[in-house]
């Protein structure tokens, strides 16, 4: 604690508020705070995915929607089935089959994609990770069966066992030790050496292919991991909203993302959660106000971007972090 | 011999960089790659480890063929590179370059470890959590020779070895390359400190246009002027 940075503490405060707020709003009956951190906490998962494959790899993939659309999907097509019959296979409530499914498919989703997009570099790389991304979004479009572009909605939530998620106050417990966990997942692999293989690799490729690492595999992993924890935001969003469709997977949500993470302070703990905090707040605010909202956010997008290195970390950093 | 090349061609794109380069290194010796500025040193060596592909020829290290290998294949090999213009990652810390690459794919019984570093360079023991970016040229260097030792090869392959230092930071890295060569390593360098490189080389190799135009020991370059004027400038 005593050689915690300035950053730390932001985070753990950050995290404690978290921890206390929504759940008091909550039992106040302010039940619309609870939604918008719900929403945070979630998208705060998704971001700090991202923030594995942007912040720590260098890695700027625009398709990451995909893999809540998947995770998503996993909850609701299951859910519609074993509502209204068909794929016998799938069709249940079970909360642990959908978790497996949101997991698995957005793990196999990008252990193939990223097999391909890490073949190429720089902007190509982002380029056809959106491509891939708004596949995954016109094939969910084409799916008449799911009723395509108006979306799915999922009548009965997971089951999972000892959590009843139609209760926002479990849903929010869940939400938030999951983001805890992914925050110390990432923090573990970062900190590890195959962590610092892949910092080395997002510095300098060629150096540490020298150095006898083959950094696409590195890299293909840490691809993978990432995909497969925003397919578990997506499995928790899909039953936080009950509302599924494939707009949650074009490509302006993966740029609402990689928003988040720069917005925050990519390659920081705390920056993604504080991105989508802000990010979620100031869509609230500016919209209550005017429906250009997105001009004045845009505006501030741009100052935050011109004038404090690092995003809204940035304005947090100690002297030598 | 451990590092034999021979009639190496080497290509950036139309234009040849290299035309038939052919040295060799044996086991325990420390050889130099010398010659002018754009002769052909660094695309050498670059081709030894797989970074610039050859066009035509043949490297072979212990018996393998480097060429078309990948080149982290290669350094898995035993090859430790210190690159030209030292090239520490800036966002890891000292001790995280080191231990972020090392390995020991030859299974070697002693293998380099960070207090084995420190012990060499005492200086990066002070500056253990130091950014990459914010050492000293001097520690850059002493760190890009500690990173590659980390990787246990058995051939050192530095490419300017000095470039830049100050005078007393040189002669620390030369004494600490002395080291490394009395354990048994094999070292290839290029720099451009002939009176240093000479006192340490076992043979010495002078590349001109893409080609190896002289080659010989330490003692025979001292007495061959005409080598040295014509090609070397001295």
């Amino acid at each position: 604690m005593k050689n915690m940075t300035k950053t730390g503490w932001i985070t753990v405060i950050g995290m404690v508020m978290l921890a206390i707020l929504p759940p008091y709003f909550l039992l106040n009956g302010h039940a619309f705070y609870m939604d918008l951190a719900l929403r945070l906490v979630i998208l705060g998962i998704a971001a700090v995915s991202l923030n594995l494959l942007l912040g720590h790899g260098g890695m700027v993939s625009f398709g990451h929607a995909a893999f809540i659309g998947l995770g998503a999907y996993a909850v609701g097509i299951p859910s519609y089935h074993a509502t209204w019959g068909g794929f016998d296979l799938i069709a249940s409530y079970n909360g642990l089959l959908h978790l497996a499914l949101a997991i698995g498919v957005s793990a196999l989703f990008a252990l193939i994609t990223g097999a391909i997009s890490l073949r190429t570099k720089g902007v190509y790389f982002l380029m056809i990770t959106m491509a891939f991304g708004q596949m995954a979004f016109f094939l969910f479009q084409s799916l008449d069966v799911y009723n395509g572009d108006d979306g799915l909605t999922i009548d009965v939530r997971s089951e999972l066992p000892f959590i009843n998620l139609d209760s926002p106050m479990q849903l929010y417990g869940l939400s938030y030790v999951s983001l805890v966990i992914a925050m110390l997942m990432v923090k573990i692999i970062v900190n590890s050496r195959f962590g610092m293989v892949l910092q080395g690799a997002k510095d300098n490729n060629e150096r540490m292919v020298t150095l006898g690492y083959n950094t696409y595999f590195y890299r293909l992993t840490a691809y993978v991991i990432s995909g497969a924890m925003c397919g578990y935001a997506g499995f928790l969003l899909g039953n936080f909203t009950t509302f599924i469709s494939p707009d949650m997977m074009h490509w302006t949500r993966s740029g609402e993302l990689m928003f988040m993470v720069i917005l925050g302070g990519a390659s920081t703990a705390l920056g993604p959660i504080l991105g989508s905090s802000v990010f979620i707040l100031m869509e609230e605010v500016l919209s209550s106000f005017t429906i250009f909202w997105h001009l004045p956010f845009g505006l501030m997008l741009i100052g935050l971007v011109l004038f404090v290195r690092g995003g809204l970390m940035g304005l947090f950093k100690g002297k030598g972090e | 011999m451990m590092l034999k090349v021979s009639n190496l061609v080497t290509h950036y794109g139309t234009s040849q960089a290299l035309f038939g380069v052919d040295l060799e290194l044996g086991a325990g010796q420390v050889a130099t790659l010398l010659g002018r500025n754009g002769m052909g040193k660094t695309t050498t060596i670059n081709s030894i480890m797989g970074v610039v592909p050859a066009s035509s020829g043949s490297i072979t290290f212990e018996g393998t063929e480097l060429v078309g290998r990948p080149s982290f294949k290669t350094a898995n090999l035993g090859l430790g590179l210190v690159p030209e213009g030292r090239q520490i990652f800036p966002n890891l810390s000292m001790w995280e370059n080191l231990v972020a690459t090392s390995s020991n794919h030859l299974k070697i019984t002693n293998p380099w470890t960070v207090e084995r570093i420190f012990d060499l360079f005492p200086e990066l023991a002070t500056r253990k959590g130091s950014m990459g970016n914010l050492l000293s040229g001097g520690e850059q260097q002493m760190l890009a020779i500690g990173r590659a030792l980390m990787t246990n090869p058995k051939l050192l392959i530095l490419d300017e070895a000095t470039e830049g230092l100050a005078p007393l930071v040189r002669q620390k890295i030369w004494a600490a390359l002395n080291l490394v060569r009395e354990q048994g390593m094999s070292i290839l360098v290029v720099d451009k400190n002939l009176k240093d490189l000479l006192r340490i080389a076992d043979r010495n190799f002078i590349i001109e246009r893409g080609k190896i135009v002289w080659s010989g020991t330490s003692d025979e370059l001292r007495k061959d002027r005409d080598a040295l004027h014509r090609y070397l400038g001295v």
